[in-house]
């Protein structure tokens, strides 16, 4: 490792290949930094700001950011979790997150990550939104109730199965994931289980049905250990 | 034999608690301290709570409020509670963000009631002037008033309202981590 390939993360050195992101580059080397529409096969979205760094002392996202030399990013500091927690507060009240009756608890990003930044409450009013429900496709259930509209879905979908089965649709608040068909129902599109969208998403939005709770409690992905200890793991999942 | 003096005794810390618009689960959950109760009765006493059956709750330390507010006795509960406690604790997910009860958030209350006590049955909408008035939404206590520490969880593992309670007792920063910190 010389100087020409390697930046500074919380006074640690990072070693990075020609073209990687801060973020890829920080996992790829062991270390976390919180992110959710990340995922290392399509191109970065920088949409959550959860993976919201300083670099050389300015704001910025890691994984739209190119590594570099001489920078000098710092991510796990009181600061920068204070305002994760704070997008991660409101990426709750602004959907409807009723914990407890997920079938994706215990394997849902959002939460594992609220649980990583001790965010101990929603603290901010709660939208309580009216969202769709889709179980109109034989294998795959909708529950928009807990998207997050971080576009996995849309990228997984156009990019990889060349289907283009989701869009965003709508302005500010009123932005929400449709489907991509004249009736709007999954079960009218050519959506097939296999499809990489079906298994993108971080949060219990788009959900496998007849699979729901078969891992008990205590046995989830992330009762086993927080999202953060989970690097090398997640890398090679999601490769 | 080795002569100490006695540790002269430690005033006990007062504590109220309720179930608003819960399933008394966490109260349930609380009682899942087992044998640490024995160690609890020595540091704790009881205020209003329905361990006690005191109805109305007097100057208290520790309030620890389960269940989210659906109703108007629920509103006045939670504000006695509040004027009275120095420390007010959201316990479980329904008192943090309004549980499952709050499932009805996105629908018309009105609604709700015609389908269930009208359409089906043909009867009407009970109307006795002793049943506390529905809100138009289940609210987490802390859209209602201030509230201090929030403990999720549905419910809360006795050991994390231990670990909770304790540190609060014995004046540490409350804090909850992997794995006692959980919203389900
Ligand atoms: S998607 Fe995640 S955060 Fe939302 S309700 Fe399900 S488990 Fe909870
Ligand atoms: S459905 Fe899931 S993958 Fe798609 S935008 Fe919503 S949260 Fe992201
Ligand atoms: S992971 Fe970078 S903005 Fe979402």
């Amino acid at each position: 490792m010389n100087d020409y390939d390697r930046f500074v993360l919380d006074g640690r050195p990072v070693h990075f290949e020609r073209g990687q992101s801060i973020l890829e580059a920080a996992l790829a080397s062991g270390a976390y930094i919180p992110n959710l529409c990340h995922h290392p096969e399509f191109k970065p979205h920088g949409s959550c700001k959860l993976c919201t760094v300083k670099v050389n002392g300015r704001f910025g996202s890691a994984c739209t950011i190119k590594a570099m030399p001489g920078q000098e990013v710092a991510s796990d500091t009181p600061e920068l979790n204070g305002i994760r927690r704070v997008l991660l507060q409101m990426l709750f009240v602004e959907g409807n997150h009723f914990c407890p009756g997920c079938e994706r608890s215990g394997n849902c990003n959002l939460q594992a990550l609220a649980y990583d930044l001790e965010m101990l409450t929603p603290h901010y009013q709660h939208f309580f939104p009216a969202r769709e429900l889709d179980a109109s496709h034989p294998d795959v259930m909708l529950d928009f109730n807990r998207c997050i509209m971080c576009e996995l879905c849309v990228r997984a979908s156009r990019d990889f199965d060349g289907k283009n089965v989701f869009a965003l649709a709508g302005r500010g608040t009123a932005s929400h994931v449709v489907v991509n068909c004249p009736s709007g129902k999954l079960g009218d599109t050519d959506f097939a289980l296999s499809d990489k969208a079906a298994s993108v998403c971080p949060v219990g939005a788009i959900l496998h049905k007849r699979v729901g709770f078969a891992v008990p409690i205590g046995e989830r992905r992330y009762d086993l250990a927080p999202i953060s200890a989970q690097v090398p793991t997640q890398q090679a999942e999601e490769a | 034999m080795l002569h100490v003096a006695p540790t002269p005794a430690r005033k006990k810390v007062r504590i109220a608690t309720t179930s608003l618009s819960g399933c008394f689960g966490c109260h349930m959950s609380f009682l899942d301290i087992d044998e640490r109760l024995i160690e609890l009765v020595d540091l704790v006493e009881f205020d209003r709570s329905p361990l006690t059956d005191i109805k109305h709750c007097g100057p208290c330390d520790v309030a620890l409020v389960e269940g989210g507010v659906c109703n108007a006795e629920n509103v006045q509960v939670l504000r006695e509670l509040r004027a009275n406690a120095k420390v007010l604790v959201a316990l479980g997910a329904c008192a943090v963000n309004g549980g499952l009860p709050a499932q009805r958030n996105h629908l018309d209350v009105g609604d709700c009631l015609t389908r269930v006590y009208c359409d089906r049955t043909g009867g009407k909408v009970p109307d006795d002037p002793e049943l506390p008035l529905l809100l138009d939404k289940v609210y987490p206590i802390n859209e209602v008033v201030r509230v201090d520490y929030f403990v999720p969880g549905c419910p809360p593992s006795g050991d994390a309202i231990w670990k909770y309670l304790t540190d609060l007792i014995f004046g540490r920063i409350p804090r909850l981590e992997h794995p006692m910190l959980h919203f389900d």
